[in-house]
């Protein structure tokens, strides 16, 4: 029992700092341009596309560095020369234009790098067991995941509270206008953080790549559990996309682990259901069964109970 | 050759009006025109299956080798009834069911009357079901459906139809297979078995279960899971409970991303069990699993990889190769279904679906491996011997995503051990 425990937090924690690393972005670009970038989990996939085909004639470490920098170049763009455009005509139109973005990154990934499965390998320097418990191991290349995740988390958050940078940034979330007149150039700002969200999403897809496997439906996997995680963790907080990141990885890790079921709750009542009963189904569900849908039934919950999210400001 | 007739009828037709004459004369024209048209028009096969989204790589690999199949056993030699070309369809289902419906009607609409299926049992039921429905009230637009690759066994059961073939053993078969083999296998003491929450996941599920029980009594299965159908992001929590559950042995019906997403988590967990598997190779998988799956990872499946035992095939293989490098020929039975459609065809000189399935049933056809195929009548499910390979790098002349690793056979079972009997009560129409 302890070893499930210890390996559920584990995976959990792993799991939830690779979705902190895309909703960090994320809510980094929605508090800053009011824009949900539906398009962010394509710039992951991009990542982890991009760090492929480096890795194949450079090797993994080339990969790393470099593929979040073209991934946050190409958001830059995207911004400077799309987004801006269309921000003009509200954001509606900004909504739609993300959503079709999606659509075009993934087509075009199939176009350039085919439909199948890429063979996308983690480096051999971390290919041994970090520690192995109870008999099972606990790769390098995973612990190597959870450093990269807290070391990005420590340094935005540095960046963010403690460099006139972040400051800037902070004050242009609130008070764009002010910030524009004194002087310091808002556009430019905008096009640095949607540039640096997506090269941190791009950077969650290098290291995600090796172990969750690099293929065109990976964008879709991951995009709608962002969301997810922002919405709980509250729009544009990044304190919140943090802890409702650890707070799915864990429960879905948790929840996959359990064996309990709709029979044991019922049990608890002293109620049964004979095996051919009508709603069998229903009562024969067990936790692991539905282990993926929990985050969205926290959502809903959380719209209900916290519509502004755990750590949300803004009500509107 | 129709000008002399013409004259013949103009002729005999002198003494009644000229009004008349003239209609005659453009019936017979336009009779002799259409079969004109109707010799040298494509017999057109649609292909729904996942061409987008998450399953996209098996429905393009599945296209591919189709129409490669259509170019080089006909079109490229003069076409099907003396001249028809083989015409394949592409339309994409996105691996769901309301699409599958609405490509369905698409293909009726353009006047296709064959439909080549087989990725996701959900889909061949649904399609089964639509079509069951669709010839019962259109008679004379029967339309057929050619199941290569769903297994859910209730096809050729309860839900069998005489308008739906199945040309890959279906899931009790395989495990029929699979079980035999584990079964042989002394230190095998604990299984797992994992799939996707689906008809065909539980069908694995159950089944193996129940065929263990039966071969080895003494097998533990220390755990059955369900997770959604590619929607999981990672597979380790999974893994982890596997491992603490002290199985030596896991079973899967996972494929696609699900397949190589588990066999990489389990991989990667140091845990050194053998995997046993339907679909774990190819389009990708192969190559990402590469040296960690060596030895290890075990297909239940129809046609061998390696060695392949006819020259016929193995030029058939480098022809195809040679003209898609990227692709593989990752699921034989496409082909040989292709083929004993067509022989169907020829045999009958008719595309009617009816025809057609009254040719197929109890069709003996020697495929390109050179053994002979039984389609049985009674349930329309197809029999050919049944192999268990294991994923390596040695011993392969063809090996798969061009990694040099592949599939090599390693314990056989002949067609007709593979009989299974069949609960099918077939309606079937009257003509």
């Amino acid at each position: 029992m302890l070893d499930v425990l210890i390996f559920a937090t584990l995976n959990g924690l792993v799991t939830g700092l690779l979705l902190f690393m895309l909703a960090s972005g994320l809510t980094l670009i929605f508090s800053m341009m009011g824009v949900l970038n539906f398009a962010h989990a394509s710039f992951y996939m991009l990542g982890a596309y991009f760090a492929y085909s480096l890795s194949l004639y450079f090797g993994f470490w080339t990969g790393l560095i470099f593929a979040p920098l073209i991934v946050g170049v190409l958001g830059a763009l995207v911004e400077r020369y799309g987004l801006r455009r269309v921000h003009q005509a509200g954001h509606v139109a900004e909504l739609v234009f993300t959503f079709g973005l999606a659509f075009l990154i993934e087509e075009a990934v199939q176009f350039f790098w085919g439909r199948d499965t890429k063979s996308y390998q983690s480096p051999d320097v971390l290919n041994f067991a970090l520690f192995t418990l109870f008999g099972q191991e606990f790769s390098a290349y995973r612990g190597f995941m959870i450093a990269i995740s807290v070391g990005i988390f420590i340094g935005l958050y540095y960046v963010l509270t403690r460099s006139r940078v972040g400051i800037i940034i902070q004050a242009a979330i609130t008070h764009p206008n002010t910030v524009a007149n004194l002087g310091h150039n808002v556009p430019l700002i905008f096009m640095g953080v949607f540039g640096v969200g997506t090269a941190l999403a791009g950077v969650a897809g290098v290291i995600a790549g090796p172990v969750l496997t690099t293929f065109p439906g990976m964008a879709t996997v991951l995009g709608s559990i962002v969301f997810v995680i922002v919405v709980i963790g509250g729009l544009g907080s990044l304190a919140g996309a943090f802890i409702a990141s650890l707070l799915i990885g864990l429960l879905q890790s948790f929840a996959i682990a359990s064996d309990v079921g709709m029979e044991d709750l019922l049990d608890l009542f002293g109620i049964s259901f004979p095996y051919d009963h009508a709603l069998a189904d229903l009562w024969g569900l067990t936790l692991p069964q539905v282990a993926p849908i929990l985050p969205f039934l926290l959502l809903v919950l959380v719209l209900i109970f916290r519509p502004t999210g755990l750590m949300g400001k803004r009500e509107e | 050759m129709t000008v002399p007739n013409i004259t013949r009828m103009h002729e005999t037709n002198m003494t009644s009006t000229r009004r008349f004459s003239l209609h005659t004369f453009l019936l017979v024209a336009l009779f002799g025109l259409s079969g004109v048209a109707a010799a040298q028009d494509p017999i057109k096969i649609a292909f729904i299956d996942p061409l987008s989204g998450s399953f996209a790589s098996i429905g393009n690999s599945g296209l591919k080798q189709v129409q490669f199949a259509a170019e080089y056993f006909y079109n490229s030699k003069g076409g099907v009834l003396g001249g028809r070309k083989l015409e394949i369809v592409p339309l994409d289902n996105k691996q769901s069911p309301t699409d599958t419906q609405i490509q369905f009607r698409r293909a009726v609409s353009e006047d296709i009357r064959i439909i080549f299926q087989g990725n996701s049992s959900a889909v061949a039921n649904t399609l089964n079901a639509t079509i069951s429905r669709h010839n019962r009230r259109n008679p004379g637009q029967e339309v057929l459906q050619i199941n290569y690759s769903a297994v859910d066994p209730i096809l050729t059961e309860e839900e069998c139809s005489f308008w739906h073939f199945r040309f890959d053993a279906h899931a009790i078969m395989k495990l029929n297979t699979l079980t035999d083999y584990i079964a042989m296998n002394p230190d095998i003491k604990k299984v797992y078995v994992i799939g996707q929450d689906y008809s065909f996941g539980h069908v694995v599920a159950d089944n193996s279960v129940r065929l263990l029980k039966e071969k080895r009594p003494d097998i533990e299965i220390v755990g059955t899971e369900f997770h959604p159908i590619g929607q999981v992001k990672d597979f380790t929590p999974y893994v982890t409970k596997i491992v603490s559950s002290g199985a030596d042995a896991v079973i899967t019906g996972n494929y696609g991303a699900d397949m190589v997403s588990l066999a990489k988590s389990i991989i990667d967990s140091g845990l050194n069990v053998p995997i046993y598997t339907f679909y774990a190779v190819y389009d990708g998988i192969t190559a990402t699993l590469g040296e960690g799956g060596k030895d290890r990872i075990f297909l239940v499946h129809n046609e061998t990889s390696n060695p392949i035992p006819t020259e016929e095939r193995k030029q058939f293989l480098r022809a195809f190769k040679a003209e898609n490098p990227n692709f593989d020929v990752t699921q034989p039975r496409i082909i040989n279904a292709l083929q004993m459609v067509v022989a169907a065809i020829e045999k009958t000189k008719s595309t009617d679906p009816y025809d057609i399935a009254l040719a197929l049933e109890d069709m003996r056809f020697t495929n390109l491996s050179g053994e002979e195929m039984w389609m049985r009548g009674t349930d329309h499910q197809i029999f050919q011997s049944l192999h268990i390979s294991m994923h390596t790098d040695e011993g392969i002349e063809f090996d798969a995503d061009n990694s040099g690793y592949g599939l090599r056979t390693i314990f056989n079972v002949p067609a007709e051990e593979t009989v299974v009997p069949t609960s099918c009560k077939m309606d079937r129409p009257r003509r």
